[in-house]
């Protein structure tokens, strides 16, 4: 055992990986929460194909010979983005949804497009897709030790207004809250999450690393404090796992963590049936 | 003293008129209850009062009592119903426009917020969780949320929508109750003019255009107040 754990710590990059990985399982985590409860979980969704189609402009206007990280050029378009979403999901929800398919769509559509006409269907495309441990640089192990960190700070500073924006937006405005700073603060970050994790996990599993813990929690938690807890608890948990087994069974590491999610879920829903008329927690 | 007063309100969703020209005023110790059919512009009345929504012209003045100091229950959102939050969590977020730059409730606030529960007579509730709840006993928790977040004016939009009868005789005693022990100025929007005729003392009837404010004695020699009222209780 104490040997395995040698061994898989042994390899730089996934200790690169590990790092990176909690650290955006765990914003990821606490930014779910407030998505999921507000039905914006499409957001996180839309984010992160419009992170894929970025990345891959990004890495086509490297091979037109210009000189710039995909990252830089992904992080602001991927926070335009964000904005756009929340304004398009807060002023309509039904329409918002669809809205937010379509830009999922077409941006995946650009971004495979660019790819085919620059670099080629390789690896690379395939890796931001569904992910690949060998992406993280030292770099990005900074990067998201300051963003989880920031994350934090801001999340724990605005820990009730960020709870009485998501469980009633009315009445927080009414009563003096800002409302539409949390949601931009939320979104924001969401974004950056998303991209610093978007090349670990791919493109198209990032957004369940928003959406299942959270939801997970729920199974069992009846309060909100709790429910925050617990998702970032399982979030790592889950991550740290998925990662193990990738190692183990030489698994794709992010489909690995979304399927622990996935099992973890599972029983939290069954647990949470079990005891439903159990006691509060 | 007058505590709100609206002069010749107007309000518009890109263009179509919602409200128009209407003026009402609202002093300390009212209970002012709004009524209209469906559509009729009382919600957005409010969120107008409230700055949820921006005026096209007319002027809301508030006397003694800042913006942010009156307690709001809103028309239930579907989201809420199923939110995984305790009532003690809930009520103390009323206490958010009290607790300045600190990013954390102090002593106070949750004193305040147990002291409210109890009021309710929903102290039991405390660690429950608010989904659970019973639709009269959600009512309750958001009531108390308002109070927290209030010292003078409460303003509630259909409360009573979708609890049964008892609940909703229990919950407007509770509400006569605040506004006549507490002196807490009440505005209500209620579909049932009925059951708040005898605790309002004023009566604001609106249909996109004002059509009847004044008292409820007066309200029910109107032709439109007998027609809203059923006709039964002829003054
Ligand atoms: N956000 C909105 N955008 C456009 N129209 C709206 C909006 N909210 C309400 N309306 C319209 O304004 C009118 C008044 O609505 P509302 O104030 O909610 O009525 P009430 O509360 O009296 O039932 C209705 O015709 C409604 O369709
Ligand atoms: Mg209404």
């Amino acid at each position: 055992m104490l040997d395995f754990f040698q061994e898989f710590f042994s390899y730089t990059f996934i200790v690169r990986a590990v790092i990176v990985g909690s650290l955006v399982a765990l914003c990821a985590a606490l930014l779910g929460v407030s998505l999921v409860l507000k039905r914006f979980s499409m957001i996180g969704d839309g984010l992160s194909h419009v992170g894929f189609g970025t990345i891959t402009l990004g890495i086509g206007l490297n091979a037109l010979g210009l000189n710039l990280a995909p990252l830089s050029v992904s992080l602001p378009l991927v926070i335009i983005a964000a904005f756009l979403l929340l304004r398009i999901s807060e002023n309509s929800k039904i329409k918002g949804d669809a809205a937010i398919a379509l830009i999922s769509g077409s941006s995946l559509a650009i971004g495979v497009i660019i790819a085919a006409k620059t670099t080629g269907m390789n690896t690379d495309v395939c890796n931001y897709m569904f992910g690949s441990i060998l992406a993280m640089k030292k770099d990005d192990v900074y990067l998201s030790i300051a963003l989880s960190v920031v994350v934090l700070i801001l999340f724990i500073l605005f820990y009730h207004k960020i709870f009485a924006v998501t469980f009633d937006e009315a009445f927080a405005r009414a009563t003096g809250t800002k409302a539409g700073i949390y949601n931009m603060l939320v979104a924001l970050l969401t974004a950056v999450t998303i991209v610093i994790g978007m090349r670990m996990m791919g493109a198209l599993l990032i957004s369940s690393l928003i959406i299942f813990p959270a939801l997970t929690a729920m199974r069992v938690c009846k309060s909100f404090r709790p429910v925050t807890i617990l998702s970032a608890i399982l979030s790592v948990t889950c991550f740290f796992t998925g990662m193990l087994l990738s190692f183990l069974y030489s698994t794709p590491a992010g489909a690995s963590v979304v399927v622990v999610n996935l099992i973890v879920f599972c029983l939290f829903s069954l647990l949470g049936k079990i005891r439903k008329s159990g006691a509060t927690i | 003293m007058t505590l709100l007063t609206c002069d010749k309100l107007s309000v518009s969703y890109n263009r179509i008129t919602a409200l128009k020209n209407v003026s009402f005023h609202v002093d300390d110790g009212d209970y002012l209850c709004i009524v209209g059919e469906n559509g009729s512009g009382k919600s957005t009345l409010i969120k107008a009062i409230l700055q949820l929504i921006g005026t096209e012209s007319g002027t809301i003045t508030l006397n003694g009592i800042r913006q942010t100091e009156i307690g709001y229950l809103p028309q239930q959102t579907v989201v809420q119903k199923d939110f995984p939050a305790s009532v003690f969590e809930v009520v103390l977020s009323g206490c958010l426009n009290r607790k300045g730059r600190n990013p954390f409730y102090g002593k106070a606030e949750k004193a305040l917020a147990l002291e409210k529960l109890a009021e309710l007579g929903i102290a039991t509730l405390k660690n429950k969780s608010y989904r659970d709840l019973s639709g009269g006993q959600q009512q309750r928790v958001l009531l108390a949320r308002a109070l927290c977040a209030t010292r003078k004016l409460i303003v509630l939009d259909e409360p009573v929508t979708g609890l049964d009868p008892l609940v909703t005789t229990e919950l407007y005693a509770t509400i006569k109750e605040l506004n006549g022990k507490q002196g807490i100025a009440v505005i209500m929007v209620s579909h049932d003019i009925q059951g708040v005729l005898e605790s309002a003392n004023k009566i604001l009837h609106v249909n996109v255009e004002p059509v009847f404010f004044g008292s409820p004695s007066d309200y029910l020699n109107t032709s439109v107040g007998q027609r809203m009222t059923g006709g039964t209780t002829h003054a």
